[in-house]
């Protein structure tokens, strides 16, 4: 699913805002139920997906940007 | 006459304003000059000219186009400013000037007038405008500070991320942020920041300090480039009450860098929420749903015969049809066998010997064993054998006789 999280939000709102109106058949509100949980992992996945990691950019001799670990310097205080 | 014209050398205008002009331009090659500024004219030339004058006395200035260009604030009669310049001469007027480079506002209003003039003009030009602004993504991923490394800023930001475990990539640009190499240095980090393919956002700024301390952030390069950013640009100068020009450029205004780290991670703490009320309404719908469904089911159920009753029914019509084509089919069997001991008796009561019993024979010939019926099958000296009910007679034909001949009888 190549979807941007934004949109895959607004889906999910749409399906569970159309089901509590309540006037489908049972195959139509379980394939959106269906649905609505494949968006909601999607959505869940994304929110967990990037890493934590803290970076200092500096320009190498070429003046290309090098990111490096960044330590935070501890205060003297 | 002629006493005079010996006695002092006399020099044309041109002469004398040449000596004037080069004593002038020698010994005032650079002076910094504090006065008020008036009769001010802008041409369309571009160039800027106006009076600087004291309490007792004035001079010419002018401003060429290419230096008025790098002013960060526009000349206006009435304000009290210090210039930097050279004295010049114009000869064909004999008039000396100040030839500006430089020119700051003095005074406490000063630096709040360049501020609303460049806001002025900047908004005029469409920077603020709020359509262009982008939206910052709702889940950024890998966002970029561009910030002094050193500083409170960072501090701030990096403990509000770290305290909320975000699961972010930070990239750290490090600048100066005040002093006048900050905004050139502000303005490349946009751009290196722009050359990253997947940043999400870019959070610049500092932490507080005075107005000028903040000027980097007033700085039009650094508008322009927060403009042109394609990475949409979070301010985050200063404190709460600071409003700086790259706040109103920018596409969303942190009041505080902590504030800037609470909006990149705040936003996903809330959204993991709505996510989840989300789906607890959707279970619950379907839920719902499938509970009423169930108790429906349940009561047609009631209102109808099971299945199993219903099967019960078929096999127990299913045991009454057996036993009653079991039944069926011995009663056929019965009367079958009677039939053919009936048949059977009479088959018996025609048989052949069964006559023989009551006198009759059977002739055979002894030579071709056939059965004799008729005079013609034989002739007389013919040996025959005669078949009764205990026995044969061998026999020979002595005579034969026709049915309408005289003889037997």
């Amino acid at each position: 699913m190549a979807e941007k999280f934004e949109d895959a939000m607004k889906k999910l709102e749409g399906i569970v805002e159309r089901m509590e109106k309540g006037d489908m058949f049972l195959n139509e509100s379980l394939k959106l139920f269906e649905e609505g949980v494949k968006l909601t992992r999607f959505c869940s996945q994304e929110l967990q997906k990037a890493e934590k990691r803290v970076e200092l950019l500096t320009k190498n001799i070429e003046g290309k940007l090098v990111a490096v670990p960044f330590e935070e310097e501890t205060d003297e205080a | 006459m002629e006493f005079f014209q010996q006695k002092r050398p006399v020099l044309t205008v041109s002469q004398l304003t040449s000596m004037v002009k080069g004593t002038l331009e020698e010994n005032f090659a650079l002076v910094w000059v504090e006065g008020e500024v008036s009769n001010l004219r802008t041409p369309s030339s571009g160039h800027i000219y106006f009076t600087l004058k004291d309490e007792n006395s004035q001079i010419r200035v002018v401003m060429f186009r290419g230096q008025g260009r790098f002013l960060k604030f526009r000349p206006e009669d009435g304000l009290h400013i210090i210039l930097r310049g050279n004295i010049t001469v114009y000869e064909a007027r004999g008039e000396y000037q100040i030839l500006a480079d430089y020119i700051e506002p003095v005074g406490a209003g000063a630096l709040q007038l360049a501020f609303e003039q460049l806001k002025e003009k900047l908004a005029k030009e469409g920077l603020f405008d709020k359509a262009r602004k982008r939206s910052i993504p709702m889940v950024p991923k890998k966002v970029g500070i561009i910030t002094s490394p050193t500083g409170a800023a960072i501090r701030d930001m990096l403990h509000i991320l770290g305290r909320r475990f975000a699961n972010l990539h930070i990239l750290i640009y490090p600048v100066r942020v005040q002093g006048v190499e900050a905004p050139p240095e502000i303005v490349q980090g946009i751009r290196d920041m722009n050359t990253i393919p997947d940043l999400d956002a870019i959070i610049v700024g500092r932490g507080g300090g005075s107005i000028e301390d903040l000027w980097a952030f007033n700085d039009e390069g650094v508008a322009r480039a927060i403009y042109n950013s394609r990475v949409p640009v979070i301010s985050a100068v200063g404190h709460e009450t600071d409003f700086t020009i790259a706040d109103f450029v920018a596409d969303l205004r942190a009041p505080t860098p902590s504030a800037a780290a609470e909006l990149v991670v705040q936003n996903k703490v809330d959204l993991e929420e709505r996510l989840e009320t989300l789906y607890r309404r959707l279970c619950h719908i379907v839920k719902g749903e499938l509970n009423l469904l169930h108790s429906h089911i349940r009561n047609l159920e009631g209102r109808l015969k099971t299945p199993k009753d219903r099967v019960n029914q078929l096999l127990q019509r299913l045991d009454d049809m057996t036993l009653r084509l079991n039944l069926s089919m011995r009663q056929k069997l019965e009367f079958t066998k009677r039939k053919l001991e009936r048949e059977a008796s009479l088959l018996g009561s025609l048989s052949p010997l069964a006559i023989l019993n009551r006198g009759y024979s059977i002739t055979t010939s002894l030579e071709t064993g056939m059965v004799i019926k008729e005079i013609g099958a034989v002739k007389p000296g013919d040996r025959v054998g005669v078949r009764v009910t205990d026995g044969e007679m061998l026999c020979s034909i002595e005579r034969l006789t026709g049915k309408g001949e005289a003889g037997l009888g």
